[in-house]
């Protein structure tokens, strides 16, 4: 188990509302982001002189921009439906982590400057003015959010946090106050092409490496391509993948899967990462400078399709803002989904029985799933609205015979956040991931105890990253959490692969 | 009284001028306030006409409600429906002559009275008995559900207790349309409740009242899941790209 100097939250049979407790989580903050990482993304080094002023401007122009953060500012009615849905307040207790805690925190600053109520009432209707204390608790409470819109599901008006907690990162970056983890990142990207900033060579290394584990391992050459013009699909994947476990045996997988399914592949190391963290910290100019390297890779590359691998919060970008943000794809095929998900893509060839699978290679393990948040509530996969749950389930079943899903509650659109998304997946945040992942390893136990399972699937590198660190906590195993295309890579038998019932026989012809 | 009847046909006036400016223009701004990415709350219909089904639904049902908070959702529904009840019953002060519906909903609409105070109370209740709910309430929740229920409990009186001449209550509003002001009965429960009445609509458009015009304006609500197929892109994003 692993060592905690904070309390790990107990997990109960039923899921409990806790009672509030005002204030519990205000220490915790993130670091703050370095002047030369700041002047990497266009905003100022620290914090500025007339920062009440400035910000109060910023917010202004959001508010005028966006027409979401002017809506849902001004239609929570206090009803309370959203109190108990987020899962930093039922693995914290801090009321200022439930969904409406947290946009007070920017409603009061909102009503005291931008509404007739709160600029001649402000006790009346609560409103406040931005003081240092109010900045402090946006920088603690809004990197407690990870954006998940759970809340947003219940909301009667659809109020999103999201929505909020972007805005208020946006602001804050304007003054001087930035994340360092999330900007950091984006100037790796900026740099060298990913958020891991590992460069061309050293992924060059690792896929040559991964060939030659698949062919140790099946006797059959797959490749794992990188930066080849004129190929047919550019795979932009998160660069957790190229490394990190379990996440590499996702990128195993989807090597097998283009070469079954006979297309020539390349990745990029321009654009060899999937994960947009402009979106974390509510950043339209950044965000698409991002998403603009996956248009310039695949215009170099000469694809005719893209292809985006098992990432969540990147799934998000690419399915509901790529178009947006790096549009048109005139270019590409359209005959495909652009951008499509591998996840698409791997259905589409079980569904015509071109991929070849032994179910009973996936028989050590009893799995569920984990619907990640931003696929769950912000995307789609196939044709149909809630494809995005049939479709990677459809997967499982096909590659695993033991299959159960987890409490309905915790499940599909109403699936609890991992508690590492949204930019928060750093060390230095480390006591509100482990309380944030309380709601998802609640549910996970249980399906543990009433039906045997072993291990856990997802289709997110964060979700993977969080899980692998958070679950000792919780007294379970690190690699109790798994990538759904290491299922689809165990169970595939490759043309032409000798596999141990074809020994046998051999060896029993032989004899 | 016929100087209370001025002040009160002012009131009025000035009542429904603010609650129609004020309304009108939210309307617009948000209208006019660009929503620049694609973000329904998933799984959204991929069609205008699904997503027309799924505001109805959420304004007739408050579907989301109902999947998040069963107790909320009981109250927040009596009250609402129980007032759009008393409305369409007292449309028969604001018609002439009165349509044979309206006609017909008129008992109907004293039940929908008691609805509304009913879901009024179990509301405020939940504001003191849970702990959550009792954070984020700050006075005006209060006075606002104060104000509503005063309403439902004067109108109540009205009809179970000391009457008031309603044909004279007609005569004044119908005078209202034309500019003549006609003398109101010297009930003080009624002038406590048009009173109210008229306080309620002209603090409508500064207030958390905004959540009626807002649903229909929420994005993760009224957006078409398409932005595969179709390229959305805001004014000021376009011309973002137009600069490089």
């Amino acid at each position: 188990m692993a060592k905690a100097d904070f309390e790990v939250p107990v997990l109960k049979q039923y899921p409990e509302i806790p009672e509030i407790e005002p204030g519990v989580m205000a220490h915790s903050s993130p670091f703050k982001a370095k002047a030369e990482f700041q002047a990497e993304l266009g905003f100022p080094g620290e914090l500025v002189d007339n920062w009440q002023e400035k910000a109060i401007a910023k917010m202004g122009d959001l508010l005028g921009r966006y027409r979401s953060l002017r809506v849902y500012l001004d239609a929570c009615v206090k009803c309370g439906s959203c109190t108990d849905k987020c899962h930093y307040y039922l693995g914290t207790h801090d009321p200022k982590n439930m969904p409406v805690g947290r946009q007070d925190l920017m409603r009061k600053v909102y009503r005291r400057y931008f509404t007739l109520a709160g600029r001649f009432f402000p006790k009346l209707v609560g409103a406040e003015d931005f003081t240092e204390e109010v900045l402090n608790d946006w920088y603690s409470y809004f990197h407690q959010c990870s954006q998940c819109r759970r809340c947003s599901v219940f909301c009667p008006y659809g109020i999103d946090t999201a929505e909020i907690s972007m805005a208020a990162r946006e602001v804050m970056d304007h003054i001087g106050i930035g994340q360092k983890y999330c900007n950091e990142i984006i100037g790796k990207v900026y740099k060298i092409g990913n958020n891991l900033g590992l460069p061309g060579p050293a992924l060059e290394d690792t896929l040559e490496g991964l060939a030659e584990d698949v062919y140790d391992e099946t006797g059959v050459e797959v490749r794992y391509p990188l930066d080849e013009e004129g190929v047919e699909i550019l795979l932009v994947t998160p660069s957790a993948d190229f490394f990190a476990e379990p996440h590499v045996d996702g990128l195993i997988g989807y090597g097998k899967v283009f070469h079954e399914a006979g297309v020539s592949w390349t990745l990029s190391s321009y654009a060899s990462e999937a994960a947009n963290f402009g979106m974390f910290i509510g950043s339209y100019e950044n965000m698409r400078r991002v998403a603009l390297r996956i248009r310039e890779a695949a215009i170099k590359l000469g694809v005719k399709r893209i292809v985006f691998g098992e990432c969540g919060h990147a799934w998000r970008v690419a399915y509901s803002f790529l178009n947006t943000l790096a549009g048109p794809w005139d270019f590409l095929d359209p005959r495909y989904p652009i951008p499509q998900h591998i996840c698409e893509f791997t259905w589409d060839l079980i569904q015509q029985g071109k991929l070849r699978l032994d179910k009973s290679q996936n028989d050590d393990m009893v799995l569920t799933y984990h619907d990640s948040c931003n696929v769950a509530r912000a995307s789609r996969m196939g044709d149909r609205p809630g494809g995005q749950f049939e479709i990677p389930r459809a997967i499982i079943r096909a590659t695993c015979n033991h299959f159960y899903d987890m409490d309905e509650d915790t499940i599909r659109d109403r699936t609890f956040c991992c508690g590492g998304g949204g930019g928060l997946l750093t060390d230095d945040l480390m006591e509100v991931r482990v309380k944030g992942a309380q709601p998802r390893v609640e549910a996970l136990n249980n399906v543990m105890h009433e039906k045997g399972v072993t291990h856990m699937a997802a289709i997110c590198a964060i979700c993977k990253s969080q899980f692998t660190k958070v679950l000792p906590y919780y007294g379970m195993d690190m690699d109790q959490i798994v990538s759904v295309h290491q299922l689809v890579s165990n169970a595939l038998i490759l043309t032409g692969q000798v596999t141990d019932e074809d020994e046998e026989e051999a060896a029993d012809e032989a004899a | 009284m016929s100087f209370i009847s001025t002040i009160y046909a002012y009131l009025f006036y000035f009542a429904a001028f603010m609650l129609v400016l004020g309304l009108a223009a939210k309307v617009v701004q948000y209208a006019r306030t660009p929503a620049p990415l694609k973000i329904p709350t998933t799984p959204a219909p991929t069609t205008r006409a699904g997503v027309a089904f799924r505001i109805t639904r959420e304004v007739v049902f408050f579907e989301s409600l109902f999947r998040g908070n069963k107790w909320i959702w009981i109250f927040g529904w009596m009250f609402h429906f129980g007032l759009f009840m008393v409305t369409l019953r007292h449309l028969r002060y604001f018609i002439d002559p009165v349509w044979a519906p309206i006609k017909f909903i008129q008992p109907f609409g004293i039940y929908g009275g008691m609805a509304m105070v009913v879901g009024l109370a179990g509301l405020w209740a939940r504001r003191f008995l849970v702990d959550r709910v009792r954070y984020i309430t700050s006075l005006s929740d209060h006075l606002i559900l104060a104000l509503l229920i005063s309403i439902g409990l004067s109108g109540l009186s009205m009809k179970f207790i000391a009457h008031t001449d309603v044909i004279r209550v007609k005569e004044f509003f119908q005078g209202l349309y034309v500019g003549h002001v006609s003398t109101l009965p010297a009930d003080p429960l009624l002038l406590v409740h048009l009173l109210l009445v008229a306080s309620l609509m002209i603090i409508f458009p500064y207030s958390k009242l905004l959540h009626m015009p807002g649903l229909f304006f929420s994005p993760t609500r009224n957006q078409v899941d398409n932005p595969r197929e179709r390229r959305h892109l805001a004014p000021w994003a376009r011309r973002l790209e137009q600069q490089q």
